[in-house]
């Protein structure tokens, strides 16, 4: 039974081709294959989970974008809401203000009116007194010629003085 | 539709060269009795010739060096083709039969056969060779493109290797051995791919292919040696316990230690199991595709309706057995990788259970 028996020059050749084999691939072929397999798996795996969380951050960007988008929106009709209000409040208290002042402007137009008019008033009265003293010492100066008439003058105004005293 | 007629055309005119082969040896008129069983063990077995053909009874074949070391007359290296000229050549001759048969001999001075040192590289040992040549180039030619692609996916061929690659890496070696299975695996697939080579490498029927490596128990021993020797260097302290104080009842270990021998023996048949069944296996598919073709030559004396009958039917069956071979190939692979790293596996447990305790 030569089949079954190992034949010593092809277990020779077969120990050493095969060791060669075993050395070259498991030294220089199947571990950096092996590594290369393993390490793109491991990259591959951290990408996609990069990728998901790429995905959520951008999903979050978004929502947190449009939230602030719908916030200035928000402050934008609240500001304009608030220069309407201010331009209102702001034309009536002008106007307030004007009509406070004109009223003053009246108010003092009006005592200096009154202050004029006092003033003329005193001085016409002065005028009308100077006038009346003057008319009054040419009668006088009429009048007193003689001594008696001189005295009845003294005496009526002495009278006078006792009677605005009493 | 196109391709069905291709194979139809083809198969009729491979059923047409016998034919045409018939006509012409019974023109000689030298129809010889064809003896299967030696057709076939010669062409299974080792030769130190590659024989292609047969013509009008000359011989076409490819001569391979012959390294000889004889204790009698020191180195001889020639090439096979001198045994043409002359059947004996520096006192060396090819056996006809006996002990050596088909093996070379040469007589010592009292006259006996015996076999010298021969380290020949005969058709065995050429192919062994070329496969052995290819897996390195196949694989260090992925390696190489893993360098260059970096992280890239391979494409195409590559693309294709690193399927089966990472078939046998994760779905055979890792669930087989288990924990700490990576220091093993760049060996486990090296087998595969060296048995895988070769075993494709034998059922092309045009050299450089179509030698029995595989089928060669002198191959298959060397591949379980180092199964062998890897599955017990790494074997723990339980797989060891496990082997010579088994957990049995203690008269099947003392005084006749029955269990720790059938384990014992149990470290050897493993290895053998998967050296005879890759042997086993590559041999009979050979065979198998051997003797359909025989039947087309037994055949020729049924005559010629016989014969083309028989011929369309062993065309057919061989079809079928190729297709059946190249399935063989892979799964034999896969089975002796599998199988190494379930021992590997099997010798690197851990206590799982404690002892049984003695009642």
């Amino acid at each position: 039974m030569s089949l079954l028996t190992p034949d010593s020059g092809l277990l020779f050749w077969m120990f050493i081709s095969f060791g060669i084999v075993v050395f070259i691939l498991t030294k220089y072929g199947f571990p950096i294959i092996l590594k290369m397999v393993e390490e793109r798996k491991a990259y591959i795996e951290e990408s996609l989970l990069m990728a998901e969380k790429a995905r959520f951050e951008l999903n979050s960007v978004k929502a947190e974008g449009e939230n602030i988008l719908s916030l200035a929106r928000k402050e934008h009709t609240k500001i304009l809401n608030e220069a309407a209000e201010f331009k209102i409040l702001l034309v009536n208290e002008a106007k307030q203000k004007a009509s406070i002042e004109a009223d003053k402007i009246i108010a003092d137009a009006r005592v200096q009116i009154l202050a004029e008019k006092e003033e003329a008033i005193r001085d016409i009265r002065r005028q009308v007194a100077e006038l009346s003293i003057d008319i009054a010492e040419k009668v006088i100066r009429g009048n007193l010629v003689n001594k008696s008439e001189q005295m009845n003058l003294i005496n009526r105004l002495i009278d006078e003085v006792n009677i605005s005293k009493s | 539709m196109i391709k069905f007629a291709k194979i139809l055309i083809l198969s009729f005119l491979m059923l047409m060269l016998p034919l045409t082969y018939i006509n012409a040896s019974e023109n000689n008129q030298k129809i010889e009795e064809l003896n299967v069983r030696e057709f076939i063990l010669e062409h299974v077995s080792d030769s130190y010739e590659w024989h292609i053909a047969s013509l009008n009874n000359r011989h076409i074949s490819i001569p391979l060096p012959i390294i000889i070391y004889s204790s009698l007359s020191g180195w001889h290296v020639f090439m096979s083709s001198a045994f043409h000229h002359d059947p004996v050549h520096e006192g060396l001759y090819i056996a006809k039969e006996g002990k050596y048969k088909n093996k070379i001999v040469e007589k010592n001075s009292s006259g006996t056969e015996i076999k010298p040192f021969d380290i020949s590289i005969t058709k065995n040992v050429f192919s062994l060779l070329f496969g052995s040549f290819l897996v390195i180039f196949l694989i260090m030619k992925v390696a190489k493109s893993y360098q260059k692609h970096g992280y890239k996916t391979q494409t195409g061929f590559m693309s294709f290797m690193e399927m089966i690659i990472m078939n046998i890496n994760d779905d055979v070696i890792k669930p087989c051995i288990g924990k700490g299975y990576k220091p093993y695996a760049p060996y486990l697939l090296t087998v595969f791919f060296f048995i895988f080579v070769n075993n494709l490498l034998g059922l092309i029927p045009i050299f450089p292919g179509g030698a029995n490596v595989t089928g060669n128990i002198a191959i298959t021993f060397v591949l379980s040696i180092v199964t062998f020797l890897i599955v017990n260097i790494s074997g723990s302290k339980e797989y060891w316990r496990e082997i010579f104080w088994p957990d049995v009842p203690l008269w099947l270990k003392i005084p006749i230690p029955l269990m720790p021998v059938i384990e014992f023996v149990g470290i050897i048949t493993k290895p053998f199991a998967l050296m005879l069944r890759l042997f086993a296996n590559m041999l009979a598919g050979h065979s198998l595709i051997l003797g359909l073709t025989c039947l087309i030559f037994i055949s020729v004396k049924f005559g010629l309706a016989g014969n083309a009958g028989m011929t369309a039917l062993s065309i057919v069956f061989s079809v079928f057995i190729d297709f059946v071979e190249l399935l063989v190939a892979y799964i034999q692979a896969y089975i002796f990788t599998m199988l190494s790293a379930v021992f590997i596996g099997l010798a690197k447990i851990e206590p799982h259970h404690k002892p049984l305790s003695p009642k």
